[in-house]
């Protein structure tokens, strides 16, 4: 992260430095992912888009911007021909209460009032649907920040004329709306100015002047808030924090103060403190950011502060414990290969500013915010937004338990005479099937989250994968795998495309949670069975290599397939189909008999 | 703080905003001379000069500056 940009958001700075900031990061030559973000205005957007793209090039994304013409955001939407050359992968509705159009009126009846709020809400509506129909891409669409002044008192909040009150009532229908479409999110400008302070964020000076929707000093955040959304949208929010212990999760050290001495609690003042940020972080867990420790305590000692009776977190909430008297990064860098992730997909949280400063500079992307004061841990983290969800799935929720489950399964591992008779023992079961409408907000997920095992790195949003799934061009699986531990939820998707009697395989990745499980050789096997069927002869695979997926280079070359072209580090394979022996022989794939590992059924 | 006081501060303002650690006003700078000086980085301009002064221009203040002296002038009001 550039220095300037990293939170908390520093307003002045960043206003005041934003053409250098600007220039220093067009020079790094870092890869970014390219895409075209159409921002359609309430207000004047220029500032928006200006300090989104320092964001966003921070976070990996290159945007090229569209923005509507003044105030013109409903027109553009609905009929904008310049937008539709445009072809926006995602587009930004910058619409705040200036654009509320139709208050109550003090001489209304409740039924006029409610035709009004009917009124407002279908001109949002009609536009969130024409840009459905249009774009099939992701809108990002604010919502509306409380009136700074109220003409009826503190009646503005609950009578039906109060504006107070219809903006609230607003911002339920547009969150429900939320709630009923994917691809659909919420920019909470109502949230974000309340935080910010309403009355600043709010200067008339600044509508009156410049057509601004808020106070310059407020736009950093609200860019650093809107980019935390698209980098979200792209998977790149973060995926896990590694906590500290002594003075991180409690007062106190528990090597020497043993449990009982430790500030966790409602008894006195520091203790709530800690007590609180390990409520915020079980909260985390619980919708599927991974926790971990990395701590320099006795393991005993780590499992008994972990156990104190006021504490909320326990330690079966960390997919990871390492307590031991390693360098951190060591155990950070070790943590991380266990969880099977980057190192810079997880947030470091230590209270000493030396261990946080290491382990920054030891490990290359890994944000360590300052926990300064206990008093202020829970803000600090909050406001990095780091953990901002695109969406959140039942696999999210279950992920800390499907972790776990993955440690034991390591732990089992060493029991068995050969990896074959340890795979079995797995007792696996695997659903591999065409895209289904229950699954597609993970499949997006995982499509634009997977670096690893991914072959194209091609990313797609959920509307696209949806058309895939319909088009007769396209051969989709998903695949989901259980065993005796658990579930594991979808972990893979291949997107096949049929070119004559070829399928080119345009997409095939797989979650990093169960490498090793022989799970892409049942996938291999459904393309090739559902290949056959299309009438095709041959597979041909394409390795695109990144920075990060090295460890599926061979694969196409260790499944048989023969090497066709090559092109720098980028190679395309083939596979006949005649004769295609099914590679899976340790996965009960959809229900099938026990014994039929050798079975060809084409 | 005196009038040279403002301008060396100014000057440093204008080098961050404007990316040119050479950069240098005076009295009769106007947006014309200034290369980047649009409406857009105007506001920013005016955002940054009361955030280091700490002070509040009023809106007839804005609508009537017309070149970099008259912004002195202001913040020398304002101060």
């Amino acid at each position: 992260m550039h220095p300037l940009l990293r939170p908390p958001v520093k307003p002045e700075l960043i206003l005041r430095k934003k053409k250098g900031i600007l220039r220093e990061l067009r020079e790094e030559s870092v890869p970014r992912l390219r895409k075209r973000i159409a921002i359609l205005g309430g207000s004047t957007t220029q500032e928006l888009a200006a300090l989104l793209e320092l964001f966003l090039l921070d976070g990996g994304i290159e945007p090229v911007f569209y923005e509507s013409a003044f105030g013109l955001y409903y027109e553009e939407a609905m009929f904008g021909e310049e937008l539709g050359r445009f072809c926006p992968e995602l587009i930004l509705i910058h619409t705040s209460l200036r654009n509320v159009a139709r208050f109550p009126a003090m001489t209304d009846s409740p039924a006029v009032a409610e035709q009004r709020l009917d009124a407002e809400y279908g001109r949002f509506q009609a536009v969130w649907e024409r840009l459905r129909e249009r774009f099939a891409c992701p809108v990002i669409q604010n919502n509306f920040e409380l009136p700074f002044v109220r003409p009826l008192g503190n009646r503005d909040g609950w009578d039906y004329r109060g504006r107070t009150r219809f903006v609230r009532r607003l911002n339920e229908r547009f969150a429900a709306h939320a709630g009923a479409h994917s691809d659909f999110y919420i920019n909470d400008l109502c949230w974000l100015s309340a935080d910010f302070g309403l009355r600043q964020w709010s200067d008339p000076i600044y509508w009156h002047l410049y057509k601004y929707c808020c106070c310059p000093d407020a736009f950093p955040g609200l860019a650093y808030n809107t980019a935390a959304i698209i980098k979200a949208i792209y998977g790149k929010s973060k995926k896990g924090l590694v906590v500290d212990l002594d003075n991180t999760l409690w007062g106190g050290v528990v090597g020497e103060d043993g449990p009982e001495g430790l500030e966790l609690g409602q008894e006195t003042a520091e203790g709530q403190l800690y007590r609180e940020f390990q409520g915020y972080l079980l909260a985390l867990k619980e919708r599927g950011v991974l926790l971990a420790v990395d701590s320099k305590n006795d393991p005993g000692n780590a499992e008994a502060g972990l156990n104190h009776p006021s504490g909320l977190l326990r330690p079966r909430d960390f997919a990871c414990i390492r307590a031991n008297w390693e360098p951190k990064d060591r155990n950070f860098t070790w943590i991380a290969g266990e969880l099977g992730l980057l190192p810079e997909s997880l947030v470091f949280a230590d209270d000493n500013p030396a261990e946080r400063s290491i382990i920054a500079a030891q490990i290359p992307g890994v944000e360590a915010p300052a926990l300064d004061a206990p008093e202020r841990y829970l803000v600090t983290l909050d406001r990095c937004g780091f953990f901002e969800p695109a969406s959140l799935s039942d696999d999210d929720v279950k992920r800390g338990e499907m972790y776990r489950a993955n440690a034991e399964r390591v732990r089992q591992q060493g029991r068995f005479a050969n990896y074959q008779d340890y795979l079995l023992s797995l007792e696996m079961r695997a659903e591999i099937a065409p895209f289904a409408p229950v699954y597609l907000a993970r499949i997006a997920q995982l499509t634009n989250k997977s670096n690893q095992f991914n072959l194209t790195t091609r990313r797609y949003t959920e509307p696209e994968l949806r058309q895939f799934a319909g088009s007769p061009d396209y051969i989709t699986l998903y695949g989901k795998l259980d065993d005796h531990f658990g579930s594991n939820g979808v972990v893979s998707v291949v997107l096949g495309r049929r070119e004559g009697d070829t399928v080119d395989i345009v997409l095939w990745l797989m979650s990093c949670r169960v490498l090793r499980r022989n799970m892409e050789h049942a996938m291999l096997d459904a393309l090739a069975e559902r290949s056959v069927r299309a009438g095709a002869s041959r597979l041909r695979g394409f390795y695109f290599r990144t920075e990060k997926n090295g460890m599926v280079r061979h694969l196409y070359r260790d499944f048989g397939f023969s090497l066709t072209r090559e092109d720098g580090a980028d190679t395309v394979w083939e596979l006949p189909l005649s004769g295609y022996e099914k590679r899976n022989q340790v996965i009960r794939v959809n229900g099938e008999e026990e014994d039929d590992g050798q079975k060809t059924d084409f | 703080m005196d009038r040279r006081q403002i301008f060396d501060t100014l000057n440093g303002i204008f080098r961050d905003i404007f990316d040119d650690p050479a950069l240098t006003v005076g009295e009769e700078t106007t947006a014309a001379g200034v290369e980047g000086w649009d409406s857009l980085t105007h506001i920013t301009l005016l955002a940054a000069v009361e955030d280091e002064f700490g002070i509040t221009f009023a809106m007839k203040d804005v609508v009537e500056m017309k070149n970099v002296g008259d912004m002195a002038s202001a913040i020398e009001a304002a101060l």
